[in-house]
């Protein structure tokens, strides 16, 4: 037992304080460190995939010191990671775990599927309605075009 | 809807849309009234439709309004680069409302998000054309004496057909059941059945024109076009199979009408313009009075 914690310790280090995104699907860790922007960050990130999950056979994990993301920041993660969860440490303790929710409305990161859109044309910010999101569905709010899940591609 | 944009057919309820069909009911009546003088109507044509602008400029001209704009990009500032938002506002300071037509999707949306006049769409590529869906309605009303309870048919090109997807839209308020008749490539989109499923209505698919005749009170024709075919020998096989003659009429229902938003091509044969049961023409003349009713009333005069 003391020889598996070990082996944990050193495959992803603690944070004193900070957020961590666990349980993302191993294959959608590199887009979700652009959707949050990370790659522009200075503060310390650590970035680990295809690691072991009892749950999920292989998933992601980024762990983001000194930051804390708003609801609507990291549910727009919940496109590409829906089974992520965000956990907030502080003083190396957790204080908060939660999981990520796919909100009602998308704006910004998603481009729209229909290559007759203005959004792929003019400079429009894209923007949805979340029309289902079991089956992921995204309703465009300008051409009215419906982007499914396997059409998701992140701007 | 004094200053409201009109972008898309579910932008209005169902009250409004009886609203605007009284109104134009009112125009018909009487279609010359100075009611507009005071106002400067935008129709900014982004790519030509001569049918549909000469339609909104004969509405604001009897109405008094005065018409500036442009009826083709190339001969506008849009032909130097312009964006779409930058021609919007800069028109929005000239004139009062603006009829846009645009070839991308969703550019009436937007342009109505930017502009401090409202928009009405004239139709944005293959989204949107609000104004023919409520001129539709106009015509099925005129010429049933109701919108409740009809069976509505739908011909020819069920997928790309934006007026169809609108008129099914708006029709759902209507108690309506809906026949579709097309090419089995050309079926209405899931969305859209699943909007009459979600209304509790009904709808019957058939591949063969004749199989409504006996039960449509009206019947909308829509052209079937080649480009819609990934394989041309499909196109070949049902071209001509959804072509409405004089004599497929016999056997329909004393009350039926047929409608079809216009330009035709071959889809109705010209045998079928002298039968009672053509309303085409007048349809398009429709688009007058409820353009007038638009006009109106999102300018607050009525």
């Amino acid at each position: 037992m003391e020889n598996e914690n070990i082996r944990k310790e050193l495959v992803v280090s603690a944070i004193e304080n900070g957020s961590v995104i666990d349980h993302i699907p191993a294959k959608s860790v590199f887009r979700v460190v652009k959707m949050l922007n990370l790659e522009d960050t200075d503060t310390q990130v650590t970035v680990g995939f295809n690691l072991e999950s009892r749950k999920y056979g292989k998933k992601g994990i980024i762990k983001v010191s000194n930051k804390y993301f708003e609801d609507e920041e990291v549910n727009k993660i919940a496109l590409v990671a829906p089974t992520a969860t965000l956990i907030v440490i502080k003083d190396y303790k957790v204080t908060e775990k939660r999981n990520v929710k796919i909100p009602d409305e998308i704006r910004k990161i998603v481009k729209c599927v229909n290559p007759n859109c203005i959004t792929n044309h003019q400079q429009v910010a894209t923007r949805f309605t979340v029309i289902d999101k079991e089956d992921l569905k995204l309703q465009c709010h300008y051409c009215e075009k419906i982007t499914g899940k396997n059409n998701i591609d992140i701007l | 809807m004094k200053n409201r944009s009109l972008v898309s057919i579910t932008d209005y309820t169902k009250e409004e849309y009886i609203k605007i069909l009284n109104l134009a009911e009112e125009f018909e009546k009487n279609p010359t009234q100075r009611i507009l003088e005071d106002f400067v109507v935008a129709t900014l044509f982004f790519e030509p439709s001569t049918r549909t602008r000469l339609s909104f400029e004969s509405a604001a001209s009897r109405l008094g309004a005065k018409v500036i704009g442009f009826s083709d990009a190339t001969n506008s500032s849009v032909s130097k680069g312009e964006s779409l938002k930058d021609t919007i506002l800069t028109v929005s300071n000239y004139s009062d409302i603006i009829v846009m037509r645009h070839p991308r999707e969703g550019s009436a949306r937007f342009a109505s998000e930017v502009s401090t006049v409202p928009i009405i769409n004239a139709g944005d590529g293959g989204n949107q054309h609000p104004t023919q869906c409520l001129l539709d309605l106009y015509s099925i009303r005129k010429t049933q004496g109701k919108l409740d309870g009809l069976n509505v048919a739908f011909v020819g090109d069920l997928k790309y057909g934006r007026t169809v997807h609108s008129n099914v839209m708006a029709l759902c308020n209507f108690n309506t059941t809906f026949h579709l008749v097309s090419p089995l490539e050309l079926k209405l989109p899931s969305y859209v059945k699943m909007h009459i499923k979600g209304n509790n209505l009904n709808y019957h698919q058939y591949t063969d024109l004749s199989e409504v005749m006996p039960v449509a009170d009206i019947i909308y024709m829509t052209r079937i076009q080649k480009e819609r075919f990934s394989d041309p020998i499909e196109y070949e096989k049902v071209k001509n199979a959804y072509i409405l003659t004089a004599s497929m009429l016999s056997g329909c229902k004393e009350n039926m009408r047929v409608l079809h938003p216009l330009p035709r091509v071959n889809e109705i044969t010209e045998d079928v313009d002298v039968t009672k049961q053509a309303y085409y023409f007048q349809q398009a003349l429709n688009g007058v009075y409820v353009r007038q009713a638009l006009l109106a009333s999102i300018l607050g005069v009525k």
